[in-house]
């Protein structure tokens, strides 16, 4: 069986600083890592893996910098990364992204499972997998917390509002899986040594047979802000010569504010 | 620009419709809405103009729906499309978007119009910032989550009825099996007192320690995503993926304060945080701090609160 997971290397959330006048974080700098769910998507490939065999390809959109924040994949146990690098495809929206991760999905090889992470924690936006299981016109099959193959068939649990759904399809499929799906691995020392010596191919627009700027065309969604909300709060510590002493002055507290 | 509205929650459709209403009485444009199971006049009540049906639907399964969702959207030609971003509507509006080739704008929190142009808000950053956002694509896809916005009180009006002759694709995924959740019995949503637990506590017992307080003060419990998701403890949690509160007041016990968790208690009044950590972030969001062990701080508050005056 052959897997292709989809990876995002994201600015690592709990770096991310403020910029004081502007409330905009700053990016610049920051160093990044896989996206905490997609890295649970891997996971969850490396898993079904080992237990049916074939190969884990990872393969991402991303830029200079993705070769590094990758080498982790390869350490976890993937096989491959295949990262589509072209300058003019920065700062896509999720109609393009797709778009990209679709011809770049074709030219991979073929594949039986393509799993994704629920959402990249940068951006939020829970698109790809259902795009791409809508480009790909295969079963989509989101939300996924518990993962089997078997027969030739995908065999998951959604996790759902007010169910949790058993549901099959044919492969090949798309998923996407929650974080309560697994916990990463870490890997070993041994695993980072043999990462660097696992391949990791570039591609350009061209060589997915993609036009950039025609792509480029089809990117709508325009970011014209971020900022983090203000937060003002009273920030008072309460203390006391006892913990007795600091819980009477809580409740004091909270008394005065008229919120109990 | 003009509308179409679309979520398999009624409620939440209701309230995608008050909106879209108040949007498009302000350009003068008109609101579609595409009706899931029966009663399509309700939705002209609730604010729309023109109302799809299909029938034949049945229970949600992305394909069948999201083909329907087009349809309408073919036969509406909005500049806009509203969808509800429960679950399940989160991975319609995507598929929805991706069909019709167009933009979409998931799980969002609020919509304005800057200049004639739709402008929305969304959380991003893992949930410590705000983005505001903006699409060309006609139409554009942009979903809500419930209780975004208000439904209207419904007025006797006129409207359309048209019935949609489709072909629904057979689904691929088939359900096999679909497990009920035990149903919360906590309405955190509209609690004015939450007492909430996270990995502070060491074992499920040990929640009676909030339970006694929250018995106190007439509150209700929540927790952080772990300690439902993983651990079981709970069926609900707070937070950026879990349910969004506004209490007066909210008492984070034990909780680390990732933004995940605060981007779901932002809106409350006040916040108190008890944590043994002198450096766990959520102190710096909090009104109130209290560095200690909740072992004894939470029933030196209890004995505390039963003393008040
Ligand atoms: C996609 C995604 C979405 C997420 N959504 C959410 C969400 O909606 N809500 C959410 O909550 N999380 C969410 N998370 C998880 C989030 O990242 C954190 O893992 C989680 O919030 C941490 O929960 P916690 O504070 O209970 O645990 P921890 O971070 O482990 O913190 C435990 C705290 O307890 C303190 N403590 C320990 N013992 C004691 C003691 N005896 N007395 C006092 N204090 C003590 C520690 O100092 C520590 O600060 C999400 C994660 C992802 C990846």
């Amino acid at each position: 069986m052959r897997q292709i997971v989809l990876l995002k290397d994201i600015p690592d959330l709990t770096e991310i600083k403020l910029d004081s006048q502007t409330r905009a974080p700053i990016i610049e700098g920051v160093k990044r890592r896989i996206s905490e769910v997609d890295k649970r998507a891997l996971e969850a490939a490396i898993r079904l893996k080992e237990k049916v065999g074939g190969e884990v390809v990872a393969l991402s959109l991303g830029d200079d910098k993705t070769k590094t924040a990758l080498l982790e994949a390869l350490a976890m146990g993937a096989d491959a990364v295949y990262i589509v690098n072209e300058p003019e495809l920065k700062g896509l929206d999720t109609n393009a992204t797709s778009k990209v991760l679709e011809a770049a999905v074709k030219h991979a090889g073929d594949y039986d499972l393509i799993i994704a992470g629920e959402m990249t924690l940068d951006s939020l936006s829970s698109q790809i997998g259902p795009r791409l299981a809508q480009l790909l016109d295969i079963p989509q099959i989101t939300y996924v917390k518990e993962l089997n193959v078997a027969d030739g068939k995908v065999r998951a649990v959604r996790d759902l509002e007010d169910v949790d759904e058993v549901v099959e399809a044919a492969l090949p499929a798309v998923v996407s899986v929650v974080r309560e799906i697994n916990e990463p691995r870490i890997p070993n020392l041994m695993s980072i040594m043999r990462a660097k010596r696992k391949p990791q191919t570039v591609w350009g627009a061209g060589d997915i047979g993609l036009d950039a700027s025609e792509v480029k065309s089809q990117s709508y969604v325009q970011i014209t802000s971020v900022s983090a909300p203000k937060v003002e709060r009273k920030q008072i510590r309460i203390e006391g010569e006892s913990v007795e002493e600091a819980a009477s002055k809580l409740v004091e507290a909270l008394m005065q504010e008229g919120v109990i | 620009m003009s509308f179409l509205v679309f979520s398999e929650d009624r409620e939440l459709a209701f309230q995608l419709l008050g909106k879209a209403r108040e949007l498009a009485d302000k350009m003068g444009s008109e609101v579609a809405a595409l009706a899931a199971g029966s009663d399509p006049m309700e939705y002209v009540s609730q604010g729309a103009d023109k109302v799809y049906t299909v029938s034949g639907l049945g229970g949600f399964n992305v394909e069948p729906y999201g083909a329907a969702v087009v349809e309408a959207v073919k036969a509406a030609n909005p500049s806009t499309v509203f969808m509800g971003a429960t679950k399940r509507g989160k991975e319609l509006a995507p598929r929805v978007a991706s069909s019709l080739g167009v933009g979409c704008m998931n799980d969002c929190s609020g919509v304005e119009l800057e200049e004639g142009k739709i402008v929305v808000e969304r959380l991003t950053y893992g949930g410590s910032t705000v983005a505001k956002e903006t699409s060309t694509s006609t139409p554009t896809v942009i979903s809500f989550p419930p209780r975004c916005f208000e439904k209207l009180e419904p007025v006797e009006r006129t409207g359309e009825v048209v019935e949609l002759e489709l072909d629904l694709p057979e689904p691929r995924v088939k359900v096999v099996e679909s497990r009920e959740k035990p149903k919360s019995t906590a309405d955190l949503e509209s609690a004015s007192i939450i007492v909430s637990a996270g990995r502070g506590f060491k074992a499920k017992e040990d929640l009676r320690l909030l339970e006694e307080i929250a018995e106190i003060l007439d509150a209700q419990i929540g927790c952080t995503r772990p300690i439902s998701a993983d651990l079981g403890w709970m069926d609900q949690w707070v937070g950026i993926s879990g349910k969004k509160v506004k209490p007066s007041l909210y008492v984070a016990c034990g909780v680390s304060g990732t933004i995940q968790h605060v981007a779901g208690i932002r809106d409350s009044q006040i916040i108190v945080s008890i944590n043994s950590d002198e450096r766990a972030s959520i102190h710096g969001i909090s009104d109130y701090s209290l560095v200690g062990d909740i072992y004894e701080v939470l029933p030196a508050l209890t004995k505390a609160l039963r003393e008040r005056a």
